[in-house]
């Protein structure tokens, strides 16, 4: 396991990291979007929120990939078409697909993060004089925040762990780079157990993250 | 939008090309995701059990297995199999006999850390009074916690099983006929519909998870009353 081949191993985890990273941001993104379209009082956009949490979580995400990589070019303008043909067309698949995934799990955190702070918070803070929108910036956001950032964490983990499918449809990870090491040197038991090492040692550190962050800022939430 | 290939394929879908061949599609995919929720309750509940164990050895055992198999992409998993079988056996293993041992690995983990937690919800009032009324340690968990604590999980069983049945499509990698590889068989043989083709599968497995998420959540509001509480 030397030269070419971890050579290979690097721009896998870098490919990964790269594809876990763009997603999480604009899952973030559209997740909170989602998260707020649920909670206005205007029914149809609570719909479409609802249909999209519902939906997406409710598929499985290599069939979600397929869908995005296969099928979005007959949906898409021609332009389009050809210029994603002409980038890097895996990769945008793989963003889409797991950015759609991963927004609808956000946003029911984000949603059951704010819906967890007592009603009567808000109606207080109401009554001491601020606007609605005061009472969200100075009172709900600032507790929920604390409670959502957990289960936050663990989605951007289990992110980076779906990023492992992105490889069917070819875009080049650890585990694609892995299967590659496997075919052109027989060396298949070393380098998924270098692929395994660094998942795992990704998802340790993460989950030691959150432990921390319980211990010291959890408890200081009280009601 | 060319819904054709998908109507002249649909019995594909659902059960392959069962008579004549192979049992394959949505059945397959079924059968799959039961086989394995039996099979990983099993192995959850003992490691679970194991978890909470005074004995710092089987407790570090079953620790060590739920971090290492939760800090793993199921991909890597199956894959893991579907090379080391053929080296433990002896023999080449089919696909789906290695897909079930994946995935009853994988979702046992997960079960395990729902059996910890669903004992740990318990009061701990329920296993002082158990003991204290000359149960032992085994009859107390057995006729007091365990049926208390379990039909507490029941929720969390069924949301398993709604993941458990998403994750069976990853099954497809390696070659099982279900529900996702005969959607890229046909789609691989027409290659006009892919599209629709693939929309047609997301909206059957929606169907079969929504279906269960709902009941779920149901169960879980009705169960909520019954929960004994600390004081």
């Amino acid at each position: 396991m030397s030269g070419e081949y971890a050579d290979w191993l690097v721009s896998g985890v870098i490919t990964t990291l790269e594809i876990s990273a763009l997603s999480l941001l604009l899952a973030m993104l559209l997740g909170t979007i989602v998260a707020v379209m649920r909670m206005t009082k205007f029914k149809p956009l609570e719909w479409v929120g609802l249909a999209f949490t519902e939906f997406f979580r409710n598929t499985p995400l290599l069939v979600q990939i397929y869908f995005w990589y296969y099928g979005s070019n007959q949906v898409l303008p021609e332009a389009v078409n050809k210029w994603l043909y002409a980038h890097d067309f895996e990769f945008a698949a793989g963003v889409i697909a797991l950015t759609v995934y991963t927004a609808a799990f956000i946003a029911e955190e984000i949603r059951s993060g704010i819906y967890s702070i007592p009603k009567n918070q808000l109606e207080a803070s109401r009554a001491g004089g601020l606007s609605f929108i005061q009472a969200y910036r100075y009172v709900i956001l600032p507790q929920a925040f604390r409670i959502i950032i957990p289960p936050l964490i663990s989605q951007s983990l289990n992110l980076i762990k779906n990023s492992s499918l992105v490889m069917v449809i070819g875009v080049m990870d650890i585990f694609y780079m892995a299967r590659q090491i496997e075919s052109y040197s027989f060396h298949g038991f070393e380098a998924f157990t270098v692929a395994t090492l660094i998942y795992l040692s990704i998802s340790l550190v993460v989950s030691l993250c959150i432990n921390l962050y319980n211990k010291h800022f959890l408890r200081q939430i009280s009601y | 939008m060319r819904f054709d290939p998908v109507i002249k394929n649909f019995d594909y879908f659902l059960w392959g090309a069962f008579p004549e061949g192979p049992l394959g599609g949505l059945a397959m995919t079924i059968l799959l995701a039961a086989v394995s929720i039996f099979l990983a309750f099993w192995v959850g509940l003992v490691f679970g059990l194991m978890r909470n164990s005074k004995n710092r050895i089987v407790r570090y055992v079953a620790m060590v297995y739920i971090e290492v198999v939760r800090g793993t992409p199921l991909l890597l998993l199956i894959f893991w199999f579907y090379f080391l079988a053929p080296v433990i056996v002896g023999y080449s293993v089919p696909e789906l006999q290695t897909t079930v041992v994946a995935l009853v690995v994988f979702t046992g983990a997960y079960i395990a850390e729902i059996v910890r937690a669903g004992i740990l919800a318990l009061p701990k009032g329920q296993m002082e009074a158990a003991r204290g009324s000359g149960l032992s340690h085994i009859q107390a968990m057995r006729f007091v916690i365990l049926p208390q604590s379990l039909r507490n999980m029941i929720p969390s069983f069924v949301n398993q099983f709604v993941s458990l049945t998403k994750d069976t499509s990853l099954a497809s990698t390696i070659g099982v006929l279900e529900l996702t590889r005969c959607a890229e068989q046909v789609s691989n043989r027409t290659l006009t519909a892919p599209m629709e083709i693939y929309l047609t599968i997301l909206v059957m497995y929606f169907l079969i998870c929504y279906v269960l998420t709902s009941y779920s959540r149901k169960l879980e509001k009705q169960l909520s009353r019954y929960q004994a509480r600390d004081r």
